[in-house]
């Protein structure tokens, strides 16, 4: 009996990391097709669901030396019949870069605004607020935690996102719009982790430096921060990439429009976007790419997280 | 001066607690407002296709407990591995590994279900939807367990294999009943957590307009719907969407809160 | 004749270079309270954990030379550091018992604590576990004050009654050896007396091996001391002459309190 609940505790811990390794497996493979047909291209390519003609006369063949060379994987059908115009070959081209650039610049934006704000609230919640406050706010901070992604879409969408075209023009819908979202989802984790950083500080330290006089502030500053820097710094790091991941707030919010924004009041579009509004309809060449972009995020947020883990935020849970 | 600069920080951090509150507040009252304001009885006793939840509320509850039935049991045997058998490289690697999985990118979930679990049967269904939000589930169940098995005492642990108990029973009879509240909160905000899921679904097991408990087809969900409702043009559409958004967050908290009661005491 | 002969016993926890006993050789009679004294770090206690092989709960120590035990139905030693196999580990463990320095009730109700190490050893007779249970709480000088709620959570009993309790648990399995690891040391005085009281009434029934670095404790209750020091088994007598009339200069420096 022993042993069978020893063999059974161990598959089920293997689990995860068969769960991890499927995941990596399987997106590869369906992002496979893409992958061979873009190459590391699609990582800079702004183009998305564009059909180009097969061949282009020299002139036009730009600097996009791609389609020269896939062109001359199809040979056969550089052919082209002057009157046959409308059955000019054509492919459709796929490429991550606005998505890429969308995911990354709304993470930047949730992360500045988010910061300061979580840092405050970590240090009211360790050193400012009495016993009974601390608990108070600590609660209201989780529940703002606990609210589910999509109603940050609804709020944001219909309050928040015309204060912040109000206040500094542009678009509701737009990267700005959906980075400060994004930056009051992570504010509550952001704000846990650091707030539980600090308070591993010693208090025989703090009480050092209260008695030779030093002000709040500076025992934050001095002695509370340098001694839970990895910590706060593995916070932010983390907080980073869970917002890599967000989806539906984000979806509500940054527009859905394959185009680089000129203004941060432009609306885009960022990963987890363009999978959830593309998924749906897309197909062949199109889902394949789809499964790109999702591998580069799953590769991007595995990596961010465990950067985060391993440098900043060792647990000692041996 | 430097007492100055101290009143400031002292003011800058409270003001940052009061806009986290305020936050909240505004979406709860939101919320409220929009969400009350849409809410009649009619919602509940009909399905989307006639203009009510009644379908979503039922199946998004549906999808997140047969998550819960696979994702709890597996979690917690695998906490109980790495925390009370596993010595090594080993159990580490998959106590790292499951944490880093718990802030994962959860439309990719629903990709990865996606490719085994919808694409060969031939479109959106049930099951589907439920593996990808148990997958979900089970670090965070396998984080929870793992965290509240470390805090009960290793000289509980001796006391009952002292008495000449097989390693298990110890672990049944004693560890996991000393750590019972712990879990029992940690499977509650799980759960909480799931239930309001969105990414998961949205190509897995969709979303139904009609009262559907057959688990090969496409599945009603709260979630997908809001998204879906959203979209849409109408305003009768939107008051529908702000509705279940109200529902949907008075279940999300209670079952959130409730695990915090729990452990009231605890701390 | 001992319950327990060890014999040139020798200790190294997992990833340590250095044992932390050398070479140590004892006797364990049988119905007679034999303490285990010596400053901190002397290894008393991991010669304590020896004798029941709880260390094996951790994977890696190293064991040399022999504990043997008094098997009272053959009438024969085994040396319980050759057990390897899992149920061996567990009939040693209901011939030997522990009681630990932290009182350690389980979450369960007093009756449910106290049953079970019955109730584990296969014992499913309701009124044989009533009556067990009844016994070891007796036995234990706890019946009179739980006998009306043992249907309540131990967690409830105050420390020294929770400490009782850990005793009618191991009690009630009837080891031939119980090993106390220091168990008043968490313990206000007078639950202390009350215990010492019970481990003097013990040893009719079992043998009994006590660590503690609480000499006066020691030199009250026990039969033979063993004191000990940075690993060595310094000096091994009757309990008179180690306090009265100690052998070795360290033991008397100790005794006397020149060190420790």
């Amino acid at each position: 009996m022993e042993k069978l609940f020893q063999k059974i505790s161990l598959s089920s811990a293997t689990l995860v990391l068969v769960l991890l390794l499927g995941i990596f497996t399987t997106l590869f493979i369906s992002a496979k097709p893409a992958v061979e047909a873009f190459g590391l291209q699609f990582i800079t390519d702004q183009r998305w669901n564009q059909e180009i003609p097969l061949i282009e006369s020299s002139d036009t063949v730009i600097e996009d030396s791609d389609d020269a060379i896939i062109a001359d994987e199809d040979d056969e059908d550089m052919i082209l019949d002057e009157d046959d115009e409308e059955d000019a070959a054509t492919k459709t081209v796929f490429g991550g870069l606005v998505p890429i650039i969308g995911t990354l610049l709304s993470t930047l934006i949730a992360l500045l605004f988010a910061m300061p704000i979580a840092m405050g609230i970590a240090v009211f919640l360790a050193e400012i607020a009495s016993k009974n406050i601390s608990k108070f706010v600590g609660m209201a901070i989780e529940l703002l935690a606990a609210i589910p992604s999509i109603i940050f879409g609804m709020w944001g969408l219909y309050y928040f996102a015309p204060l912040i075209a109000d206040t500094f023009g542009g678009y509701q819908v737009s990267l700005l719009t959906a980075g400060l979202v994004l930056g009051v989802m992570i504010l509550p984790f952001m704000a846990a982790v650091t707030r539980d950083s600090m308070n591993t500080t010693p208090d025989v330290l703090k009480e050092s430096a209260y008695a030779l006089g030093a002000t709040k502030f500076e025992v934050v500053k001095d002695i509370i921060f340098p001694y839970s820097k990895t910590g706060i710094i593995g916070s932010i790091i983390l907080a980073l990439g869970r917002a890599l991941g967000e989806t539906m707030a984000v979806a509500f919010l940054i527009g859905a429009v394959y185009s680089l924004p000129d203004k941060i009041t432009d609306p885009t579009i960022s990963i987890p976007v363009a999978m959830a509004v593309n998924f749906g309809e897309a197909s062949g060449l199109g889902e394949s790419a789809l499964f790109y972009l999702g591998l580069i995020l799953f590769v991007m947020s595995f990596a961010v997280i465990s950067f985060a883990k391993f440098y900043f935020l060792k647990r000692g849970n041996a | 001066m430097r007492l100055q600069i101290n009143k400031l920080f002292l003011a800058l951090s409270i003001l940052s607690a009061l806009i986290g509150l305020g936050f909240l507040g505004w979406i709860l009252v939101t919320l409220f407002i929009k969400g009350v304001s849409s809410l009649h009885l009619t919602l509940f006793l009909n399905d989307l296709v006639d203009g009510g939840l009644r379908n979503l509320i039922v199946g998004q509850l549906v999808l997140a407990l047969l998550a819960a039935l696979i994702g709890i049991p597996l979690g917690m045997i695998a906490g109980i591995y790495i925390r009370e058998y596993g010595h090594g490289k080993y159990a580490n690697l998959i106590r790292d590994l499951s944490d880093i999985m718990v802030s994962a990118p959860s439309i990719v979930i629903g990709a990865f279900v996606y490719s085994f679990a919808v694409a060969p049967f031939g479109g959106a269904n049930g099951f589907a939807g439920i593996i990808a939000l148990s997958i979900m589930m089970i670090p965070i169940i396998i984080n929870t367990t793992d965290s509240m098995l470390s805090l009960v005492p290793k000289e509980l642990r001796e006391a009952g294999m002292a008495l000449g108990a097989s390693k298990y029973r110890v672990i049944l009879d004693v560890v996991i009943k000393a750590a019972k509240v712990g879990i029992m909160t940690g499977v509650l905000l799980a759960f909480a957590r799931i239930a309001g899921e969105t990414a998961p679904l949205l190509f897995t097991s969709e979303t139904s307009n009609y009262f559907n408990l057959d688990l090969t087809e496409s599945f009603p969900s709260l979630t997908v719907s809001i998204y879906n409702l959203a979209n849409e043009p109408e305003k009768s559409s939107r008051d529908l969407a702000w509705a279940a958004s109200f529902i949907l967050t008075v279940m999300v908290l209670l079952i959130n809160l409730a695990g915090r009661y729990l452990t009231r005491n605890k701390k | 004749m001992p319950v327990m002969k060890i014999k040139n016993f020798s200790f190294t926890y997992a990833g340590v270079e250095a044992p932390s006993l050398k070479n140590i050789t004892l006797p364990i009679e049988k119905n007679q309270i034999t303490a285990l004294i010596g400053p901190s770090g002397c290894g008393k206690s991991t010669l304590l954990r020896s004798m029941n092989r709880i260390h094996d709960l951790y994977p890696g120590n190293k064991y040399d030379g022999k504990i043997n035990l008094l098997d009272l139905e053959t009438g024969k030693y085994n040396n319980i550091l050759a057990i390897k196999k899992e149920n061996e580990f567990i009939q040693l463990r209901q011939q030997v018992g522990m009681i630990f320095q932290k009182p350690t009730p389980f979450p369960m109700s007093i009756f449910d604590n106290v049953a079970y190490g019955l109730k584990i050893a296969g014992i499913k007779n309701k009124t044989e576990l009533s009556d067990r249970v009844e016994a070891s709480l007796k036995g234990s000088a706890l019946w009179k004050e739980v006998h009306d709620r043992l249907g309540k959570s131990a967690m409830g009993l105050s420390g020294g009654q929770q400490q009782r309790l850990c005793i009618a648990r191991a009690v009630a399995v009837k080891p031939e050896v119980l090993l106390f690891d220091e168990p008043t040391s968490a313990l206000d005085p007078i639950s202390t007396g009350a215990i010492e009281e019970l481990i003097v009434e013990l040893k009719k029934d079992v043998s009994i091996a006590i660590v503690t670095h609480n000499m006066q404790q020691a030199s009250r209750i026990s039969d033979y001391t063993a004191f000990m020091y940075l690993g060595d088994l310094i000096e091994y007598d009757k309990t008179e002459n180690i306090f009265l009339n100690p052998k070795e200069k360290r033991t008397e420096d100790y005794i006397t309190g020149r060190f420790g």
